[in-house]
């Protein structure tokens, strides 16, 4: 009996709630692969729906789901979403590619948008930032500052993002300083602040006094504090609280102007499949203030080259560049199309080692 | 390929860095599967102990209390899951899971204010002639003292187990919980004690974690560490100085290939990283062989919850 009164009140209570939302709020949901406190790269995505919330109001409601594993629990988690009547699903890390065009082909009416992949159907988007221009920047910073000229750097999964990363930063690092050398460690994660402390820690005693990491933590920053004369870059987020050392510089990823413009879409009904690349220039890529613990020249230059980046007058990948095995890649003056770029899968001359596969 | 880039020495120190932590956590839950129960909650405890330890060592500024204060926490998070196991009974496996869930859940919620703080730094122990010593030095006797009460409470849990009549009652409940209740053994008492000592393990190994190891807090930092620790005390086929040997196998192996990779070294990192789950599954294999050897290894009432009335 008192269930049931409980059931007719709690009906009545819907009832009478419903036409108080008569219009319909869009759902916007996000896919985290680490948890919204890294202080990295889902930090900075979070950073963005929660943009999204503050321009929209009442007239967005967004969810998300943090530390997703990428594989197929992925599918559950994007499928629970769209079940649950998200709209508009940002799908936030590369390894989500197959699970979000899987889950698109069974949700036509859902929009998904995948970051930094590169596989779009009618209702996938893909959208990406040039973080390479930013690691061309760290790459001349690194490269004026070392001085045991060996360069560690932490990538995560050999996929072209990450190369292109190591690429761009060797190009400039080895274009001031030819004696550099990058030792590349891969951890196979994005998110494993033990993991990427021990592969900081491991550079670093093999003599590296620069340490760049493409993963989503801040655990190295920490390890090249507890190392005295180690230098690092914020990665995905500014990480100010490692400045004025060990980190120098960050790349900082700027996702709020691209999330309000694509849920703007939604609500106009004007959505489209798009792949977006947005870089310094668009504003998606930022980067993080140069500390004083670089010398004055080296930061000017390097912010020479970052506005050069943002006028769109130089391209990092700028010929002549050879690849690993000494054929020509771009001749001289040549730019690299994003074509190979976006599927860059090798190392450029001078860099020593393979990539895994 | 440049090995010679890998000081010995230097692997070797971040060998017992990089450990710690699975050790303290494996040599807890040790003695609470001796006591005849499975806490599958390790990672929930690590983590729990992780921003316990780390909160209290900000707030307070002293990494000792911090590691006080992570032993204090999981410990109490471990009673519940010996309150729900021991005396409403219910299943071990499932409530050690959604101990799991609901550490890795409340940890992320305690430490809200706690994202990009840096603790208290853990001072090395710095001993004047010892620590000098050329390779002895770096590897021995240069350490935090977490490294150092780690091995104690190793050789302290195997002299508690093997040598005292309470180790003798202890594995004695986990063998036979009726034959050690009919003997007047108050089994549910003892094996709560278990509990909470595990709890306080992975607290300690949590708080290693997020005190010295990364040093920082952030959400999800265990990262698996508590299930690598359940592993090992399997590995070890439930003996004391063999949770030592798979815990710095498994760390060892975790440092090494990275070092391996930032020498150059073409070994497939993959293979490097599963090695020591193959150790682990090379070693159950060997175990189960032999009936005889497997049912003298594991406790007999591991798993198995306890009623004084049946």
């Amino acid at each position: 009996m008192k269930r049931r009164t409980l059931l007719a009140a709690a009906l009545a209570a819907t009832a009478l709630a419903g036409p108080l939302n008569a219009q319909d709020p869009v759902t916007v949901g996000f896919i985290y692969v680490g948890p919204i406190g890294d202080g990295g790269w889902t930090y900075e995505h979070n950073k963005g729906r929660l943009a999204v919330e503050e321009h929209f109001g009442d007239a967005v409601t967004t969810i998300f789901q943090e530390s997703v594993p990428e594989g197929a629990d992925a599918e559950r988690a994007m499928t629970q979403m769209a079940l649950s009547g998200a709209d508009l699903i940002f799908t936030t890390s590369f390894g989500y590619m197959d699970a979000t065009i899987a889950t698109a082909e069974k949700f036509p009416d859902v929009k998904f948008e995948h970051a930094t992949g590169f596989k779009r159907a009618d209702n996938v988007s893909t959208y990406s930032a040039r973080f390479y221009e930013g690691r061309a920047a760290q790459g001349h910073i690194a490269g004026k500052m070392t001085e045991s000229n060996i360069v560690g750097y932490i990538a995560s999964f050999p996929i072209p993002e990450v190369i292109r990363g190591i690429n761009a930063a060797y190009l400039h690092a080895s274009r001031v300083n030819p004696d550099v050398e990058f030792k590349i460690v891969w951890v196979y994660t994005w998110f494993d602040p033990a993991k990427e402390a021990d592969a900081a820690t491991a550079l670093i005693e093999q003599g590296a006094d620069v340490v760049l990491q493409h993963t989503d933590s801040t655990a190295p920053q920490a390890a090249a504090a507890e190392a005295e004369g180690v230098i690092t870059f914020g990665q995905a987020s500014d990480m100010y609280q490692f400045a004025p050392l060990p980190r120098v510089s960050s790349i900082i990823d700027d996702w709020a102007p691209y999330y309000i413009a694509r849920t703007q879409a939604v609500i106009d009904g004007t959505w489209q499949s798009e792949d977006t690349w947005d870089g310094i220039a668009e504003g998606m890529v930022a980067i993080g203030e140069i500390t004083d613990a670089v010398p004055a020249d080296v930061k000017a230059e390097a912010e020479a080259m970052i506005e050069a980046m943002r006028a769109k007058e130089y391209h990092p990948f700028t010929g002549p560049i050879n690849r690993q095995d000494g054929s020509v890649w771009l001749a001289d003056g040549e730019v690299a199309d994003d074509g190979t770029l976006l599927g860059m899968d090798f190392y450029i001359e001078g860099i020593e080692g393979e990539i895994p596969n | 390929m440049d090995l010679s880039s890998i000081n010995p020495v230097l692997l070797l120190a971040s060998l017992m860095v990089a450990a710690t932590p699975i050790l303290l956590a494996a040599i807890g839950e040790l003695v609470v599967e001796k006591a005849g129960v499975l806490n599958l909650g390790v990672e929930g405890m690590m983590i729990t102990g992780a921003i316990c330890g780390f909160a209290v060592a900000v707030e307070s500024g002293s990494p000792a209390l911090g590691f006080l204060g992570a032993a204090l926490g999981s410990a109490l998070l471990s009673l519940v899951f010996a309150f729900l196991t021991q005396v409403l009974m219910s299943n071990q496996v499932a409530t050690g899971l959604a101990l799991t869930l609901f550490g890795l859940g409340i940890s992320s919620l305690m430490g809200q204010g706690y994202v990009g703080i840096k603790p208290p730094g853990t001072p090395d122990l710095d001993l004047p002639v010892l620590s000098d010593l050329p390779v002895l030095g770096p590897i021995l006797f240069s350490h935090d003292l977490v490294v150092y009460l780690s091995l104690g409470l190793v050789a302290g849990v195997w002299y508690g187990l093997n040598r005292t009549r309470a180790g003798l009652i202890l594995r004695a409940v986990g063998e036979n919980h009726d034959a050690a209740h009919a003997l007047g053994y108050r089994v549910t008492l003892i094996r709560t004690a278990a509990i909470a000592f595990g709890g306080a393990c992975a607290g300690l190994g949590g708080a290693y974690l997020s005190l010295v190891r990364v040093p920082q807090w952030t959400d999800g930092m265990t990262a698996g560490a508590g299930w690598i620790a359940l592993a090992i005390v399997v590995f070890a086929s439930w003996k004391a100085g063999r949770v030592l040997l798979g815990a710095y196998l498994f760390g060892g192996i975790a440092v090494l290939q990275l070092n391996l990779q930032a020498a150059g070294a073409r070994v497939p990192v993959e293979l490097l990283s599963m090695s020591p789950y193959l150790v682990t599954i090379a070693v159950l294999v060997i175990m189960s062989a032999d009936r005889s050897r497997a049912a003298l290894n594991a406790p007999a009432a591991l798993g198995r919850s306890f009623h004084a009335a049946r």
